[in-house]
């Protein structure tokens, strides 16, 4: 299994690296996002800073279907989605690995988000451990999350339109309890954010083990 | 020895519709058969249901000495599948997608070069992105990963279309030679004086059934 998440992962990034997708549209759709943000809040910087840690995880939730759909998108092409079946690899290996290549992205992407934030709306990065904590905790979350929806939608012909209907719903524990923990992280709040980070943890181990367990079936309706 | 495709009144449906409708057909190790038929016939399906991809609902299906309705995986990855597409990553280049498919079917990486080389798939081609090549160079590059995985059963829909003249005799001499290495081969094909070349028998499909087995004829 770990042998085939390998694989695909190294797969999957490869592909990324050629195609440019992510560095040429998905973190400029980011970015733009968080400039969208700033212009509509534009007269009180004091609400930007306040407000930066949702508006973080609304751009990284959003900039996740992209990732999430470009994923799927690479097996829909020439047939490729039949020659994964075809290969014999583990379904759980292909899943751990496309989760684990979404969620590279996702890490890269909230760095520069990050640095977007901090020059955009002025806010304060302190808090390090919980940050990361809760960045690494989201991001395996909403990795699994989105490969499971993704293979869920992707045999559909209203993919782009369903995955976004699907998934938001489903992560909107990862923005709530990403934001609390953000907050607490950067002093803008009293909250335990440790707590919240909890959550997130128990959300992506959950799904984790979701799509261990059913990406073989979701594959095969694919 | 135990038939290497062995179907009895074997059901598949598409949707709804069945698109095998009680498929008799057994192919023996070694065998080259050519499956002919109009469009609809049943042919890709057929294909399709050796291969694992299209599920057999009813009646009997054995490929490779496993029962398809019970485990399909088991079969998958000793099959080497060529349809009517190449199964291939645009943005990778021709030997990437090549040793991505051979190193999934837990094949020798070292395969790799040879094959990309017999397909004549070599120098700048190699590394060039698929999504470049054009669809006689991408079908070359399909088939150099079916040679490097070396299956013991070659499913190949239409395995001709796309191909130059010079690609078409060297697809020709590797069914050959897997035929000859000891692989069994099934293949669909409207080119059929070309593809009776190649096969030891063809049967005739119509209807998602067998309508006929009759010896190849010769070109």
């Amino acid at each position: 299994m770990w042998r085939d998440a390998l694989l695909v992962a190294g797969k999957d990034l490869r592909i990324e690296a050629r195609s440019r997708v992510a560095t040429n549209q998905v973190a400029p759709f980011a970015l733009v996002v968080l400039v969208l943000f700033g212009f509509a809040l534009d007269p009180d910087r004091g609400v930007l800073a306040r407000a930066s840690a949702g508006l973080f995880w609304v751009a990284v939730l959003l900039s996740s279907l992209l990732a999430v759909q470009r994923s799927f998108a690479v097996e829909s092409g020439d047939a490729t989605g039949d020659g994964l079946r075809l290969s014999g690899l583990d379904p759980a290996g292909i899943f751990l690995g496309k989760a684990a290549a979404v969620a590279a992205q996702l890490a890269a992407l909230q760095v520069v988000l990050a640095a977007g934030v901090v020059v955009l709306y002025d806010a304060d990065l302190g808090g390090p451990a919980l940050l990361l904590a809760t960045c690494a905790a989201a991001t395996v979350g909403l990795a699994a999350a989105g490969v499971v929806y993704g293979a869920l939608a992707a045999g559909l012909r209203v993919r782009e339109t369903l995955l976004p209907l699907l998934l938001l719903p489903v992560v909107a524990p990862v923005l709530l309890s990403a934001t609390r923990a953000w907050e607490a992280g950067m002093g803008l709040s009293v909250d335990d954010g440790w707590r919240w980070a909890q959550l997130l943890a128990v959300f992506a181990v959950v799904y984790v083990t979701l799509g261990v367990v059913a990406f073989g079936a979701l594959l095969e309706e694919s | 020895m135990a038939p290497v495709v062995r179907f009895r009144s074997a059901v598949a449906l598409l949707g709804r519709f069945p698109a095998l409708s009680g498929v008799d057909l057994t192919v023996e190790p070694g065998e080259v058969v050519l499956l002919e038929g109009a469009n609809g016939a049943g042919k890709t399906t057929l294909l399709r249901a050796c291969a694992g991809l299209v599920p057999v609902v009813a009646g009997e299906a054995w490929v490779l000495g496993w029962d398809l309705r019970a485990d399909r995986r088991s079969v998958r990855r000793r099959v080497g599948l060529l349809g009517h597409a190449g199964t291939l990553y645009d943005d990778l280049g021709a030997e990437e997608n090549v040793r991505f498919a051979v190193r999934a079917a837990g094949g020798d990486p070292a395969a790799v070069a040879p094959a990309l080389a017999r397909l004549g798939v070599d120098g700048r081609l190699r590394s060039t992105a698929v999504g470049r090549l054009s669809a006689g160079q991408r079908r070359r590059v399909a088939l150099a990963g079916l040679a490097a995985r070396s299956p013991a059963l070659w499913l190949l829909d239409e395995p001709h279309a796309g191909l130059d003249a010079a690609g078409r005799d060297l697809l020709d001499d590797l069914v050959r030679s897997a035929a000859a290495g000891g692989a069994t081969v099934v293949l669909a094909s409207h080119e059929a004086e070309r593809a009776s070349a190649l096969a030891g028998r063809v049967v005739a499909m119509a209807g998602g059934r067998v309508q006929a087995r009759e010896p190849a004829r010769v070109a």
